[in-house]
């Protein structure tokens, strides 16, 4: 007898457990879903991993409400009972913050807006314009991406040091006004745009310039808000590189800032879970607002990318 | 005076591939010149040459006299409306129509009389602060043509415009198209390989097949006196009916058909016959003949198209150009397409008997291509 599997009858097991047809879909075989549950069964699954990425942010915003003794007792208290509000503004007023929050919006903004145009204006040059060399470029600076940032650090410090930047919020602008990633996303994503929208401005005597800024960047809003999203998160949340060039209080950025909280002789862990939770709503604000393009951006990463 | 001058064009894509070969063709000031072709047959690049949207490799092309050969596409002042129309998906109507006057810097009151009696012409007053994603296709498609009349420019170019309209749509913008000419009286160049849209609009229509022009002339003309087999079988809808024959003793033979005409040398030809050019016998006067095996009968209300095939000679010889494949020709039968008065309609699957006037047949040498 033969052993290979029954090829009818595993016909009628695909039939069977067809998936219902998606709108625009013409299913033959289209079954309502059993609503014996007012949310897909996924969500049994979804729900319980979306706690566990949850709860190291809950327990950042509890221990920012906690006392100090409250903070190092063991097993962590995850519900101190009564909130120490006063942590916020005691956080606030115990250092600096206010400058180092002010240094760190100076230099996010600065990087975000000059990576949208120094990255916008080259990856439309990869995109669009013929030039000689340019495929062995592009693969040469998609090459840097591979490379760790811990190995350019020095280099990087050096070239930093000799423009006499160090201490100064320039060390933090100067090397990211613009990225491989940026270019490489934006190249991307004007490659995919109609060439004829760009063609028929040319021949209405548009210059390269104007369409870049009157056609292709209008279009690529999706692109840009993601890019300015990731920037903004890389800018804001960077610890390294201020770490190496930053010494004076004044120019701190929040990050770093917020290290004084816990050093060799204070441990105020209280103080610098509340200063985080400040630090992030910004991220937090910027997200909830950009997330409509963001999330298209990311889907268009993913069919074009 | 704006007339365009292809001279000597020749355009080689990297690979390479030859887009166009030799192009030499003069467009009058004022014309309305179609060039027409299968896919591929370089209409297209030779459109976007005028533009400048593709280096000329070889040769050159004038406009108004001047060489712009090198001239960026912004400042040759020609417009051009593209097969999908890309318009600026997030400007208004309004926006894009005044876009070319914006770049040239056009005061804003003559701006915005010039769009707005634009607007007026082409219909589009209620659609001004509409996106193109809320406009429909014809509505685009006129905006289209607003955005590159608007600046007046010196020469228009169209690439298949009317191609993405469904046919009703299509047959109304072919008559608004040429009453706009015949209004603005501009310098246009017009890409098409639709039969209908070649032979109703143009002043003279150019045929091009794999880079080369095949017949520049009035349609009619190109239509009556086809120079070649390819243009034979690619004007006309449906097609020129081709069949192998042979001439021998001042005759020349095609399956059933034998007629005699005068002048010809002994060899291999094709011969071309129009579906108007055959009638049933017993019509008119008494000529050659030919039996038609019916397949299919195509009743349009005011004709009737038949398909069905003939007896034919198998020469045995292929024919060249290589286009001219519209030769279908199996070992002993041919298809034969024919048009009858609709009281004619014949049943199918019977046999049909009709007559070919002499003098509408055509003629071309086997291994040319060419008209005898």
């Amino acid at each position: 007898m033969s052993v290979q599997p029954d090829v009818r009858a595993m016909g009628a097991i695909t039939a069977a457990t067809a998936r219902p047809a998606l709108p625009g879909e013409t299913g033959m075989v289209e079954k309502p879903r059993a609503r014996w549950l007012p949310f897909s069964p996924w969500h049994f699954v979804l729900m319980p991993i979306a706690i566990i990425m949850l709860v190291p942010l809950l327990w950042v915003v509890m221990t920012s409400l906690e006392t100090l003794a409250q903070t190092q007792h063991f097993p962590p208290i995850l519900w101190p009972g009564s909130f120490q509000w006063s942590n916020y503004p005691r956080a606030w007023s115990s250092v600096p913050f206010d400058t180092w929050f002010i240094n760190t919006i100076i230099v996010t903004t600065t990087v975000v807006v000059s990576n949208l145009l120094f990255c916008s204006l080259a990856a439309y040059g990869f995109a669009r314009i013929r030039f000689f060399g340019k495929s062995v470029a592009y693969f040469f600076l998609l090459a840097t991406l591979m490379i760790p940032v811990q190995v350019v650090i020095i280099p990087t410090f050096l070239i930093v040091k000799q423009m006499h930047l160090i201490d100064t919020l320039g060390a933090l602008i100067v090397p990211n006004l613009a990225n491989v990633f940026g270019i490489f996303l934006l190249t991307q994503f004007f490659r995919t745009l109609p060439i004829e929208l760009e063609e028929a401005a040319r021949i209405d005597g548009a210059s390269r310039l104007k369409v870049l800024f009157r056609i292709v960047l209008p279009l690529s809003l999706p692109a840009l808000a993601t890019l300015a999203v990731i920037q903004f998160l890389w800018t804001w949340n960077d610890f390294l590189w201020p770490l190496v060039t930053i010494y004076k209080e004044s120019a701190f950025t929040l990050q770093l800032g917020l290290m004084s909280f816990q050093g060799s002789h204070v441990n105020d862990t209280n103080l610098l879970m509340a200063g985080n939770v400040m630090s992030m709503l910004p991220m937090l604000i910027l997200f909830i607002a950009a997330q409509r393009y963001f999330v298209r951006g990311i889907a268009t990463q993913g069919l074009k990318g | 005076m704006t007339d365009v001058v292809f001279d000597h064009v020749t355009k080689v894509y990297p690979g390479p591939a030859l887009a166009v070969d030799d192009l030499s063709l003069e467009v009058g000031d004022g014309e309305f010149l179609i060039l027409v072709g299968p896919s591929g047959c370089g209409k297209t690049t030779a459109l976007r040459m005028v533009a400048g949207l593709e280096k000329i490799s070889e040769g050159e092309i004038a406009v108004g006299g001047d060489v712009i050969n090198d001239v960026p596409p912004k400042d040759r002042d020609i417009a051009m409306v593209f097969q999908n129309y890309a318009l600026y998906p997030h400007m208004t109507v309004e926006k894009n129509l005044g876009f070319a006057l914006r770049q040239r810097k056009t005061p804003k009151v003559e701006l915005e009389q010039r769009v707005h009696s634009m607007g007026e012409l082409l219909g589009l007053e209620e659609l001004m602060k509409r996106r193109p994603g809320q406009l429909s296709g014809g509505q685009r498609q006129r905006v289209a043509m607003g955005r590159a009349l608007v600046r007046e420019p010196k020469v228009f170019l169209l690439d298949e415009p009317l191609s993405n309209l469904d046919a009703k749509l299509r047959v109304q913008m072919r008559a608004e198209l040429k009453r706009l000419h015949q209004r603005l009286e501009i310098t246009t160049i017009y890409v098409t390989h639709d039969q209908v849209e070649a032979m109703t609009l143009g002043d003279r229509i150019a045929v091009m097949s794999a880079g080369r022009l095949q017949q520049l002339g009035a349609p009619q003309d190109v239509y009556d006196n086809p120079s070649n087999v390819f243009v034979a079988g690619f004007i006309g809808s449906p097609p020129m009916n081709l069949l192998q024959g042979v001439v021998r003793d001042g005759h020349v033979e095609a399956g059933d058909l034998t007629f005699a005409r005068a002048g010809l040398d002994g060899g291999d030809v094709v011969v071309g016959i129009r579906p108007e050019g055959l009638r049933p016998v017993g019509e008119a006067d008494p000529g050659p003949g030919l039996a038609v095996q019916v397949d299919v009968v195509e009743p349009l209300g005011d004709e009737v198209l038949v398909h069905g095939s003939v007896a034919a000679r198998d020469a045995g010889v292929k024919i060249e150009p290589e286009e001219a494949t519209l030769l279908v020709q199996t070992s002993d039968r041919a298809a034969m397409t024919v048009r009858l008065d609709p009281d004619a309609r014949p049943a199918e699957g019977s046999t049909l008997h009709l007559h070919v006037d002499p003098k509408t047949i055509h003629l071309f040498d086997a291994a040319t291509g060419a008209a005898l």
